[in-house]
């Protein structure tokens, strides 16, 4: 590639093919972007992490390139938010044509007042090698490159693993293992586990160029484009001048045939015309698959990312889904270790991230019927859409180029404490938390203030001193974010001077929102009563 | 975008379907495993079934006149 060179992380031997076999409370297979944000967001809470990768390298070929708003709030609480957002580029509107007209636009984030844009694109390389970075300087987190897992045996108490280098092979045991090893995952397979779903008989090719050109930074989507009759186009822009162009090749397509220059590069000067100026980065012939395991949480093992779902490129909903599952585990893991939160808090993530695996899927699914029509008839349905919707606005909100990925709303987990008052809004139980701007210690948004442990978040001077060190105390420990007021010791004030938080929140006086360590609200209340706080944390927290 | 050229004062056109993507699966969906006979028989059974509903002439009449525009190129 001409902008990129993958860097070589180094290979060392194991100290324990010279000495005892070492026991680990977590073992992290795959560092990718999946993995990595674990094991940060473990190392982060002091939890000593092991990460195993069978390469010695980042992702080769960029393959996830669209990062969202929510992806790049959890990496701000894992210290690695600002240099991705720095080295992405922003968009937010999205254009859809049919053949050569506009179709429609949309703006994905279609309000002002939150921190981070509703997408960056990112070659997923240098998304790895910010999280490797960040790792790298975390001293309780240790990644071991061209390790091997070759095998895993779990127990009751234990999870043993053998590991294979060049120096040869080794066992560790451990409390937990997180299975972050991706699509094919080989620790799925050695346990022979299952992944039901559907594949789609189609095929595309992905290219990325480097091109110098003043599109600007939009997602571009084309239905039955002239320069690529009866299939669709996508268009990114990433870094460095790199675009990203997808086309619909068919199920026909010959994937061997179709990754050759030869072949890509006239359907390339068709698109861009006889004058652009580009070279290919990197390509590939890509089939999808849209399926899942039917648990994400075996015993001691606890799979995340596309190791347990796959879904289709449209919407962004691989590596994003993949970040929110860390997210949302992490968390958890550490209170069932620290010995705060029985084993069955565990149980949460499997139903929680099922619940949004399976939101991601029927999106997915959705999109590729949409783009794939499956039969005569339900393309007549799809070009009768597409024209409709260059007069009609309803007709609009049925074309679907992908819908691109928000976080769910856990609005089913059993963490969560049904609503006893009736708050306007979309902040209901389950819901991450809505951006706002601020004034506070930790930052400019309402964000930087929450997350990491359970908060409180009150509207008004409404939590005494007294209850404010009874929240703060015990193992499972609530701060106190107060919106308005003088500055306490005992918490955290923020100014809410656009009214943004209030507007998000009904932040009527003397509401109160309870949030769990991934910024997802858990309880709400009209008025504070110190019980209900802690009888919600028990909840949240599976006891 | 262009802009519609008949009176369409009595047809709703701005969104009206509370959740646009499970009616469009459902709609699909209807026509799965059917040959594409059947599903035009379907389709016309669905139209007359959804216009008697309507019922409104002006409606119907706008609505015909919409699906017709673009596919003819004049309206």
């Amino acid at each position: 590639m001409k902008t990129y060179t993958n860097p070589t992380y180094e290979y060392r031997r194991a100290p324990e093919l010279d000495g005892p076999t070492r026991h680990c409370q977590v073992v992290i297979v795959g560092a990718g972007p999946v993995g990595l944000v674990a094991a940060i967001d473990l190392a982060q809470r002091g939890i000593p992490v092991l990460v195993l990768d069978d390469d010695d390298t980042v992702s080769v070929g960029s393959r996830a390139i669209c990062y969202s708003k929510r992806t790049l709030e959890i990496l701000d609480r894992l210290g690695c938010g600002e240099p991705i957002a720095r080295k992405g580029v922003g968009w937010n509107i999205g254009k859809v044509y049919q053949g050569r007209e506009l179709a429609y636009q949309f703006e994905v984030l279609p309000e002002s007042g939150h921190h981070r844009p509703a997408f960056v694109n990112l070659q997923q390389y240098y998304f790895e090698e910010c999280l490797v970075q960040r790792a790298l300087e975390l001293p309780s987190l240790e990644i071991r490159w061209r390790h091997e897992v070759s095998g895993v045996v779990p127990d009751a108490d234990r999870v043993t693993l053998r590991v294979t280098t060049s120096d040869g092979d080794y066992a560790l045991t451990c409390d937990w293992l997180l299975v972050c090893d991706g699509a094919r995952s080989p620790v799925r397979h050695m346990l022979g586990l299952d992944f039901e779903g559907q594949v789609f008989r189609d095929r595309f090719l992905i290219a990325d160029i480097h091109m110098t050109s003043d599109f600007p930074a939009e997602r571009r989507f084309w239905f039955d484009p002239p320069f690529h009759p009866n299939q669709s186009v996508l268009l990114h822009r990433q870094p460095d001048d790199v675009w990203r162009v997808d086309f619909q090749l068919g199920w026909d397509a010959d994937p061997e045939l179709e990754k050759q220059p030869a072949r890509i590069l006239p359907r390339l000067r068709a698109m861009l015309g006889p004058d652009a100026k580009f070279e290919i980065e990197w390509a590939s012939v890509y089939t999808f698959q849209c399926r899942r395991m039917q648990k994400f949480r075996h015993g001691r093992l606890l799979f995340a990312g596309d190791s347990a779902h796959l879904v289709s490129p449209f919407g962004a909903r691989g590596a994003n889904s993949g970040v929110q599952a860390a997210d949302n585990l992490v968390w958890k893991l550490e209170l069932v270790l620290r010995g705060h939160a029985p084993e069955c808090l565990l149980d949460s993530y499997d139903s929680e991230r099922v619940a949004a695996a399976d939101e991601n899927i029927q999106n997915s699914t959705r999109a590729t019927d949409f783009i794939t029509p499956k039969s005569a008839v339900s393309r007549t349905f799809r070009d009768a859409v597409l024209s409709l919707a260059r007069c009609y606005p309803f007709a609009r909100k049925l074309v679907n180029s992908g819908r691109l990925s928000v976080p769910k709303v856990l609005s089913q987990s059993p963490l969560n404490t049904p609503d006893g008052a009736t708050f306007d809004g979309s902040m209901v139980p389950g819901a991450v938390a809505a951006d706002a701007p601020v004034s506070g210690p930790r930052g400019d948004w309402l964000l930087d203030h929450l997350g990491g442990g359970f908060d409180l978040l009150v509207f008004g001077d409404v939590v005494d001193t007294v209850r404010a060190a009874e929240l703060a105390r015990g193992p499972i420990a609530c701060r106190v974010v107060q919106v308005g007021g003088i500055e306490r010791h005992d918490r955290i004030v923020v100014d809410d001077h656009a009214g943004l938080v209030a507007a998000r929140y009904d932040g009527k006086p003397g509401s109160c929102y309870l949030f769990r360590p991934d910024q997802h609200v858990c309880a709400r209340w009209r008025a504070f009563a110190v019980d209900a706080v802690h009888a919600a944390i028990a909840r949240a927290t599976g006891q | 975008m262009t802009e519609a050229i008949f009176d369409m004062a009595a047809l709703k056109t701005g969104s009206n379907i509370p959740k646009p993507d499970d009616f469009y699966e459902e709609l699909i969906g209807l026509h799965r495993e059917l040959t594409d006979a059947q599903s035009a028989l379907v389709n016309a059974k669905l139209i007359l079934l959804l216009a008697n509903h309507i019922g409104d002439p002006d409606v119907l009449r706008a609505a015909m006149a919409a699906a017709r525009a673009d596919v003819v190129g004049t309206a």
